[in-house]
């Protein structure tokens, strides 16, 4: 067994000075936010970092919906379900279609509408809300959850194209070329070859959109208003609105939230991080 | 008479499916469904809010109104200060985090979760951690000092670094680990025989890192500030535009004008910001689509 020299303990105290400081910074919102949800509101209030009597209250309460501000929470919750999911399949297929197109088909005008969504895509999304309200208002669509759909829906699928066409435009032409002399019409060369291939970037951008949509409070506020049609962040907003919010109760609503797209993300994380940085910044 | 009219048009334009191939058919038919989406949800919108926006009224109010001046110079400090802040931390980083260490892989799975995490509940929490009774750290700062800890967002200033405190927080791990694999990508070799001829720490990053990760740095500098004007959760879940209005940006502030009933207003403060975007995205746009 070898001791480590002077050197390695002087740069290992280094990389921990920099690490320590790095760890609590990425924490202390998080663990905030869990220690609310396990104390009871007094312990809660009293800033202490551990609650004397940690319970699992909140959460029940959360759970059997008995509070006035948590009446809808099933309906709620399942809102999110459906409006996250539909806008990635949505996304999937909008997006897949339209970059075989460009990219495999050299479909004329692929180019232009590739470019179109590309300035789409560096527009920031706030910046069209209101005329997408109003838009929204003029289809007669608000308060439905389809708004919101193809709201987010129309956010997620530039980014999703572009990453798409870069991917497929990886592909080797002679694929499709040996496809089409065993005599393969179009739409079997999409299915049998294209999707298959495409499977990584596929779940790196259906990822994307599910949680695009999961996590999305400007549209959803401003879209859905109906107690019954609300998204859960737009429910978790609403707290708010009451002088004595019930911040320990918000909390483990806002736990709850929070863990099925950090539990999407870290499962997916392998795809997300080749999929998305490769697609995200080209150097 | 009626076959000469219907054998003209033939030649005029022959029809559209004798022209394309079936390949082509194809992709008209698979891009109609974004194509659709673009009009009715891109340029539709678009082209209803420059209508909105065309009384020059609504910029004679614009300039008149404080609280837009405000929010621009919010924003500007935003963009110019908060972003190259967290960019210059999240370069710092990735050279952390590219040291081959078991600790510093699993500090980086930690690192990752506040961009994996929704954004809505983590900056309600920092919201309350920064009451000033109750919040933990006016306890924290009670039980050093025995002082009561500042009003931290009833001060404008104060709130406004807290906001670009929670935008940075919250986008630090995306934009340190698009600079990770920017640092992975420098061969190796560059830095061993940089070893050998004994350079210091400041001359490796000097000659060798910045060199290679400027153009991706200045990139990812730019795109981070187009995303940044259209932060909305940071500033309006976490100071809601107050105290008195005085911390709005440009994307909370045309949800003000929309709850004021005033929209040609929220319409026109976008279009203000057009001559600083546009010229942000076409640079990005050139850079992008090479």
């Amino acid at each position: 067994m070898k001791l480590p020299t002077l050197r390695e303990v002087a740069t290992e105290a280094k990389l921990l000075l920099i690490g320590i400081p790095v760890f609590i910074w990425t924490m202390v919102p998080i663990y905030h936010m869990f220690l609310f949800a396990i104390s009871p509101k007094e312990d809660a209030f009293s800033g202490k970092l551990w609650p004397d009597h940690p319970t699992l209250h909140n959460f029940s309460i959360v759970f059997n919906q008995q509070h006035y501000f948590l009446r809808d929470f099933y309906i709620q919750f399942w809102n999110s379900v459906v409006i996250a999911a539909s806008v990635g399949a949505l996304t999937l297929f909008i997006a897949t279609a339209a970059a075989f197109s460009i990219s495999r088909l050299k479909v004329p005008g692929g180019r232009v509408v590739m470019n179109l969504a590309l300035f789409t895509y560096f527009i920031p999304a706030a910046f069209l809300a209101v005329p997408m309200y109003r838009t929204m208002g003029n289809y007669g669509l608000l308060n439905n959850h389809w708004s919101l759909i193809l709201a987010m829906v129309t956010i997620a699928s530039p980014y999703a194209i572009w990453v798409l066409k870069q991917a497929s435009d990886k592909l080797p032409v002679e694929l499709d070329e040996a496809a089409v002399m065993d005599g393969a019409t179009t739409l079997q060369i999409f299915r049998l070859v294209y999707l298959p291939l495409m499977m990584p970037s596929l779940v790196a951008i259906g990822t994307y959109a599910v949680l695009l949509a999961w996590n999305e409070y400007l549209y959803a506020f401003l879209l859905l208003s109906n107690d019954k049609e609300i998204t859960l962040p737009v429910a978790l907003g609403n707290f708010l609105a009451a002088d004595d919010s019930p911040w320990e109760l918000l909390m483990t609503t806002g736990f709850i939230y929070a863990l099925p797209p950090a539990a999407i993300y870290y499962a997916f994380r392998r795809y997300m991080v080749g999929g998305l940085t490769a697609g995200a910044v080209k150097s | 008479m009626a076959i000469t009219l219907s054998g003209d048009q033939s030649i005029a334009s022959p029809p559209l499916s004798s022209r394309l191939t079936p390949a082509q058919v194809w992709g008209i038919v698979l891009l109609a469904p974004y194509f659709l989406v673009f009009l009715a949800f891109v340029v539709y919108p678009v082209c209803y809010g420059l209508w909105l926006a065309r009384h020059p009224a609504s910029y004679v109010a614009l300039y008149n109104d404080p609280i837009f001046a405000r929010a621009a110079v919010n924003t500007l400090i935003f963009l110019v200060i908060g972003i190259n802040i967290k960019m210059l931390i999240a370069l710092f980083l990735s050279g952390f985090f590219a040291q081959q260490r078991t600790w510093i892989k699993w500090l980086s799975v930690i690192f990752i979760l506040p961009w994996a995490v929704p954004s809505i509940p983590t900056i309600l929490s920092v919201r309350f951690m920064l009451n000033p009774e109750w919040g933990m750290v006016n306890h924290f700062i009670f039980s050093l000092t025995g002082d009561d800890g500042p009003n931290w967002l009833n001060d404008p200033t104060v709130a406004l670094t807290m906001a670009i405190g929670v935008h940075i927080w919250k986008s630090l791990p995306f934009w340190t680990l698009i600079l990770i694999t920017g640092r992975l990508a420098i061969s190796h070799d560059l830095f061993e025989a940089a070893e050998v001829d004994g350079a210091s720490w400041w001359q490796k990053f000097r000659y060798i890192t910045w060199p290679s990760m400027q153009t991706l740095y200045v990139t990812c500098t730019l795109l981070s500030m187009i995303w940044t004007l259209g932060d909305f959760n940071s500033v309006y879940l976490l100071t809601g535009g107050g105290p008195a209005d005085l911390t709005h940006v440009l994307s909370t502030l045309g949800i003000r004008y929309l709850r004021l009933d005033q929209l040609s207003l929220a319409m026109a403060s976008i279009v203000c910001a057009m001559p600083f975007v546009l010229p942000l995205v076409y640079f990005m746009m050139k850079r992008l689509s090479r």
